[in-house]
């Protein structure tokens, strides 16, 4: 077939270009990558000409000049005489940690109310519907700004933890739920405690490898070892052991009300709290739909053979049904991830320090350099929505059907 | 070669694009109105009222712009902008003006490519608190939660302050006043900081405006004024000059009530240029000969507007100040109509 269409030596003329079925469709596609080219080239020239017309240039120069302003929620050391720079690394690190801690709470309630949606129990699986259907149908800034309302509206300002007639206390004398945040004890690392923390680590390497062990002794032998208390007890017992003959190196710092604020402890702000919850329930809403798609889609002999070999219900969902699932469930569970990476760009809303706040809103503000501002963004999202798909990409490979 | 024709095309496109920009004043007339940027809403300053109209002290300034190139001062586009969204909106060439209680800074000026046509109110940063916080000084402050538009010079000067003064807060940045107001009223911040007069409009719209103080502290230098984009110097004069029109008529004792009998009947010759009856002010703006005479009709003068917007008779209440005319010690001045 393919030696008989081959053209022969020298017969090439340029008409062939556009009557030849076997090259026109190249020269289309050659037309169409022009013309985009061209389109391109186009807005860039459009760009840097009516920037160069209003006497602006592009310049990332601002990035090393102080920035003076200040940030309420740090994981590094800032003040408002750091770069501008440093503000943005502080508000990449926030959207990173809100981006991650709605992740893994957003996956573990999107598991539990999809697996639950399709229990034989009418009220759970009719509670797990009315969930999905109402946090997935209002716009996650409704949700972030309804949650954060809530919060300041009803939880006491710290004022009211005051006094003697005090109207609100602390729980347990440790935690404070106050309007402007969560204030918990915070550790305090003393010296030797970084052979506690060590202890916690290389427990839980053996923990680990006790229960492969246990795996692999039931599958050589068939003999099944218990793997609920002996983990348990290998994670505690030896650093339990080790914090009280090091004389106890790892204390609490408990919040207290001190001027304004609660000083001390570990504050979790108001504004993370609600990013946070709202991006989990709202992306929850979202996974528990591909979760339920995802056991559906497992063919019902397979758990009807699993249950005819003596398998427990619970064991078939953990054994046969979700590692099946899991290959349906992780593609559109990778595109929930990085929705919810973009959607913590709404932070804004709340006052929460995120990079779009503070590279996007207050250093672009101050130093009037928006379209180097924006790029930049652009760079940074696409950076991290890449790097998230390609880390979910590798899992997903793991996971999918081997075939040979 | 077809190549070459297709991007010879291009520059050409390009150019043609460039060379599109007018003047603004010729596009304003084109358009039949003036695009002016404002606040999204604070009382006094720019809001609209129960009728959907927009007033305030910004938007007397507009109107009176509008009255001097058309003779109507409704003849304005309100666009209300954000302290993000302002610049860019005034940039872009969205807004051909941009009255929104902005600060006349070095770099909003020199880096940012803006001219400030001048001053209409002499402003500083203050803090509002609850009365039952009892604080007197914003030095007691240590450790408070700060509600702070963001976006603003407000921010920077907040910082500069606490650093200044070796004391903690807490920032919460918020995106417009209503925000500020309803975090404030929640408890979720102790004080509320901006220029003292937005302090004032804020706190006029309270239920309860006796249990807020502002502080003493008047913590930076807040000159509002009223700008437009560099490069189009006529369109920047036009502008000056109607808003020192609104000043030197206050000064001269010209008032809405009496402009139309100065006009004809006035024996001071700075009175006559300025409101058309001598010389050919008007002319040299491009404008009719009664441009000012119509900006100060429709709106009054530059006393008359802080009088009726945020004046001590409106819920709002400011003292003239710094805001006087320069003959009763105040800051407000403006060159000779000659």
């Amino acid at each position: 077939m393919t030696t008989m269409s081959d053209p022969q030596q020298g017969s090439f003329r340029l008409s062939m270009l556009l009557n030849d079925t076997r090259y026109r469709s190249y020269t289309f596609q050659f037309i169409a990558l022009m013309l985009l080219i061209a389109l391109m080239a186009f807005l860039g020239i459009n760009l840097v000409r009516n920037l160069a017309e209003a006497g602006l240039n592009i310049s990332y120069s601002f990035l090393y000049v102080p920035a003076g302003y200040d940030i309420n929620q740090t994981l590094i050391d800032y003040n408002s005489q750091s770069t501008n720079l440093r503000a943005a690394v502080v508000g990449i690190l926030n959207t990173l940690l809100v981006a991650f801690l709605a992740c893994v709470t957003a996956t573990i309630l999107g598991v539990i109310a999809g697996v639950a949606r399709l229990s034989n129990n009418w009220l759970v699986s009719k509670m797990m519907s009315v969930y999905v259907e109402i946090f997935r149908n209002i716009p996650v800034l409704i949700w972030i700004l309804m949650i954060y309302t809530l919060m300041t509206a009803v939880l006491p300002a710290p004022n009211a933890f005051r006094g003697d007639n005090a109207t609100s206390s602390m729980l347990f004398d440790a935690f404070a739920f106050t309007n402007r945040g969560i204030y918990v004890p915070a550790p305090v690392w003393g010296p030797g405690s970084m052979i506690v923390v060590a202890t916690f680590v290389l427990s839980i390497v053996a923990a680990v490898a006790y229960r492969k062990y246990a795996v692999s002794l039931l599958f050589r032998t068939g003999k099944l070892l218990p793997t609920g208390w002996p983990t348990l007890a290998i994670l505690l017992v030896p650093t339990l052991l080790v914090f009280f003959v090091m004389g106890s190196p790892i204390g609490l710092d408990y919040p207290a009300l001190k001027g304004f604020n609660f000083r001390g402890g570990l504050q979790i702000g108001a504004p993370l709290i609600a990013l946070w919850l709202a991006l989990s329930v709202y992306t929850g809403a979202f996974i528990a739909e591909n979760v339920r798609a995802g056991i559906q889609a497992v063919s019902k002999g397979q758990t009807e053979a699993a249950a005819s070999l003596g398998l427990r219900p619970k064991r078939i969902m953990n054994l046969v049904v979700l590692p099946q699932a899991l290959r349906v469930i992780i593609p559109p569970l990778i595109s929930q991830y990085l929705n919810i990476t973009k959607n913590s760009s709404l932070a804004i809303a709340v006052g929460y320090a995120d990079i779009t706040a503070t590279l996007g809103g207050i250093t672009l503000n101050q130093t009037g350099r928006a379209i180097e501002c924006v790029l930049l963004l652009m760079l940074f999202y696409l950076t991290i929505s890449l790097s998230i798909s390609a880390i979910m990409n590798v899992y997903n490979n793991a996971v999918s059907l081997k075939e040979r | 070669m077809n190549k070459s024709v297709f991007f010879g095309a291009l520059t050409v496109a390009g150019l043609a694009a460039g060379a599109a920009a007018a003047s603004t004043l010729d596009d304003v007339k084109a358009r039949g109105k003036l695009n002016c940027g404002v606040t999204t809403g604070l009382v006094g300053f720019a809001a609209p009222n129960a009728n959907g109209e927009w007033e305030g002290f910004d938007v007397a300034v507009c109107r009176a712009v509008a009255a001097a190139i058309f003779a109507d001062p409704n003849a304005v586009e309100f666009i209300p902008t954000t302290g993000k969204t302002r610049f860019t909106a005034l940039a872009s060439g969205e807004i051909d003006f941009l009255a929104r209680n902005t600060t006349w800074t070095f770099s909003r000026d020199v880096d940012l490519k803006f001219d400030f046509i001048g001053v209409n109110y002499y402003d500083g940063q203050g803090f509002m608190v609850p009365k039952a916080l009892g604080v007197s000084s914003a030095k007691d402050l240590d450790g408070a939660t700060v509600c702070i538009q963001t976006g603003t010079t407000t921010e920077l000067n907040l910082a500069d302050f606490f650093r200044a003064n070796n004391i903690s807060y807490e920032p919460v940045p918020i995106e417009t006043n209503a925000e500020g107001q309803q975090q404030y009223l929640a408890g979720a911040c102790d004080t509320y900081t901006t220029d003292a007069s937005g302090l004032a409009a804020t706190r006029a719209t309270f239920e309860t405006p006796g249990d807020h103080i502002i502080l003493p502290e008047i913590i930076s230098k807040e000159p509002l004024g009223p700008l437009v984009r560099h490069g189009d110097n006529d369109w920047g004069d036009l502008t000056r000059w109607v808003l020192y029109a609104l000043i030197a008529a206050e000064e001269l004792g010209v008032t809405s009530a009496n402009v139309e009998e100065m006009a004809t009947n006035t024996t001071n010759p700075e009175v006559a240029r300025l409101l058309g009856a001598e010389g050919t002010l008007g002319e040299m703006l491009g404008l009719d000969a009664a441009w000012a005479k119509n900006a100060i009709a429709s709106q009054g003068n530059y006393g008359e507007i802080f009088a009726k917007n945020i004046g001590e008779e409106t819920p709002i209440g400011l003292a003239r100040g710094l805001n006087a005319q320069w003959t009763d010690g105040g800051l407000m001045y403006a060159p000779p109509f000659r």
